[in-house]
């Protein structure tokens, strides 16, 4: 009957916030409970560096370029060697909005993002980060990852014979 | 001492414990809704301001006091500034008949636990009840906006609408307790509560409460995600404030009424009789949070539907029936 389903309904609907109200609530309680996130979760950006601890930045605009925000710059420089690096390196973090292309256009593995989530600032000019304030030390996520150990290096003879590099397949062999 | 000053100072000082523990009362309700809204739907609610949140309504307050007291240019000003206040004070003043405890002895004499024991107490209840629509709809319609003036209107004709059946279903209350002032009622039902002998009316009077103080499923009056805030919407500050408080005091108000009416008021096995009181109060009351946490909002013609083709025959037909069986008893 149709006031029999409908009074079932609202008692069941009843029971069902009673039941919730003794549950235990999933509120993570910020400031003192912090949420562990995920490992690729993208916050606060950060310049690595290389195994040998150089600066891995070689100041090729492409993260800039790709940025959809506009929020990198720098002026490019280079060293008494030839190398080329950012004379300084700014990230406008109240203008970022994470989105990861910057570290996606880097050819260097450069530029990264970590999972410092908490960069709010009642100051927004504190927000400008300078080269200095990206900088760590590491080598971020790609620890073993040296750009000028693969960039600029002739091919050797016989082929296959760089660091990393695997000799090439023997077509012939594979055949069934 | 002489008698009269003693009356006095018994008076001023029921009145100032009934005031003080309503208004109290009142914004601990508040805080007491969030909290249990928040668990039903999984979260803590306000826990931040003083340990468990619980000084959240003094920070309320001060937020309220200080902000800005805006008024619309076109407002009806007079209306606009009364209307907040006959919200509140009707609220307030319907306590007066609410007795909330056993009469108890204080320097030799007998102090009944209610501040004017009126020998109409019903009458003066819904009397009070009706002239609170005028608080809302004066609101609204002083306001100048069309949404307040929808609400207002809705709220008119819900108010209207729902006194009706809830003046009826306390006719068979009164007809069992052979009296019209709420001690003798209370009184009626040492035994057995009304609850019990008369379930119909009993489920009438909730249903109609819940419609009377505006609260979901009734909440047309100020159906957020219709018409803004309803009737309030153009008031800010102390101004809404006031509202705020006269909607929580009316919550409170009306479970007292439940109380008396249906519940048995102070009467209870062990526990002293105001304490009773109060628990059967908050049980009410948080029946009145835990609906606002079910169930969704009725639409208007429903509501309206409901009203008088389901309560108002269901009443009249109950205060006939009841009428009938007590006559049979005779
Ligand atoms: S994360 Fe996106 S918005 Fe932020 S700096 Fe990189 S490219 Fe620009
Ligand atoms: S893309 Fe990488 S290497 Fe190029 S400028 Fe940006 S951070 Fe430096």
């Amino acid at each position: 009957m149709n006031l029999y389903q409908d009074i079932k309904a609202i008692v069941q609907a009843y029971w069902v916030t009673l039941r919730n109200m003794l549950r235990r609530p999933v509120t993570i309680q910020y400031p003192e409970q912090k949420r562990v996130p995920f490992e690729r979760y993208r916050a606060r950006i950060v310049l690595t560096r290389d195994p040998d601890g150089g600066e891995r930045c070689v100041a090729c605009y492409l993260c800039s370029a790709a940025c959809p925000v506009d929020c990198i710059s720098m002026q490019a420089a280079e060293d008494e060697n030839g190398r080329r690096y950012a004379a300084w390196f700014r990230i406008n973090f109240t203008r970022c909005i994470f989105c990861g292309m910057c570290t996606e256009a880097c050819p260097t593995r450069a530029i990264q993002m970590t999972a410092d989530y908490e960069i709010c600032r009642r100051d927004s000019l504190s927000l400008v980060y300078e080269k200095e304030d990206l900088l760590i030390d590491g080598p971020g996520k790609e620890p073993d990852y040296n750009f000028y150990r693969h960039a600029g290096i002739g091919v050797v003879s016989p082929r296959g014979g760089n660091e990393d590099e695997k000799p090439p397949a023997d077509v012939k062999s594979l055949l069934p | 001492m002489p008698d009269w000053l003693l009356t006095g100072i018994l008076i001023l000082a029921k009145l100032g414990f009934v005031f003080f523990l309503l208004l109290t009362g009142a914004a601990y309700l508040v805080l007491l809704e969030r909290k249990l809204l928040g668990r039903m739907q999984l979260r803590y609610g306000p826990n931040r301001v003083g340990p468990f949140g619980l000084l959240q309504p003094m920070a309320d307050a001060v937020k309220l006091i200080t902000k800005e007291d805006f008024i619309p240019s076109q407002a009806d000003r007079v209306l606009f500034f009364i209307a907040p206040g006959i919200a509140a004070v009707t609220a307030l003043l319907t306590f007066a008949v609410v007795p909330f405890g056993p009469p108890i002895t204080l320097f030799g004499r007998q102090v009944p636990l209610v501040i004017c024991d009126l020998n109409i107490g019903v009458l003066y209840f819904l009397g009070l009840s009706s002239l609170a629509v005028y608080g809302v709809t004066l609101g609204g319609w002083a306001s100048n906006s069309k949404y307040a003036l929808l609400g207002s209107i809705r709220a008119l004709a819900q108010l209207i609408s729902y006194e009706l059946s809830m003046g009826l279903a306390i006719v068979p209350v009164v007809l069992m307790a052979r009296s019209f002032s709420l001690t003798d009622i209370v009184n009626a039902q040492a035994t057995v509560p009304f609850a019990v002998l008369n379930p119909v009316a009993f489920l009438i009077f909730l249903i109609s409460i819940l419609a009377e103080s505006k609260r979901t499923p009734f909440d047309l009056p100020e159906a957020e995600n219709e018409i803004v805030a309803g009737f309030h919407t153009e008031y800010s500050g102390m101004r809404f404030g006031l509202f705020f408080l006269g909607e929580y005091i009316n919550v409170i108000i009306l479970s007292s009424m439940m109380t008396v009416f249906f519940l048995g008021g102070w009467h209870g096995p062990l526990l002293p009789g105001i304490v009773w009181f109060f628990i059967k109060v908050m049980l009410v009351a948080f029946f009145f949070i835990w609906t606002r946490g079910t169930l969704p909002r009725f639409r208007y013609d429903q509501l309206m539907h409901f009203g008088w083709k389901v309560l108002v025959p269901a009443a009249l037909a109950n205060v006939m029936i009841t009428g009938a069986i007590l006559l049979l008893l005779e």
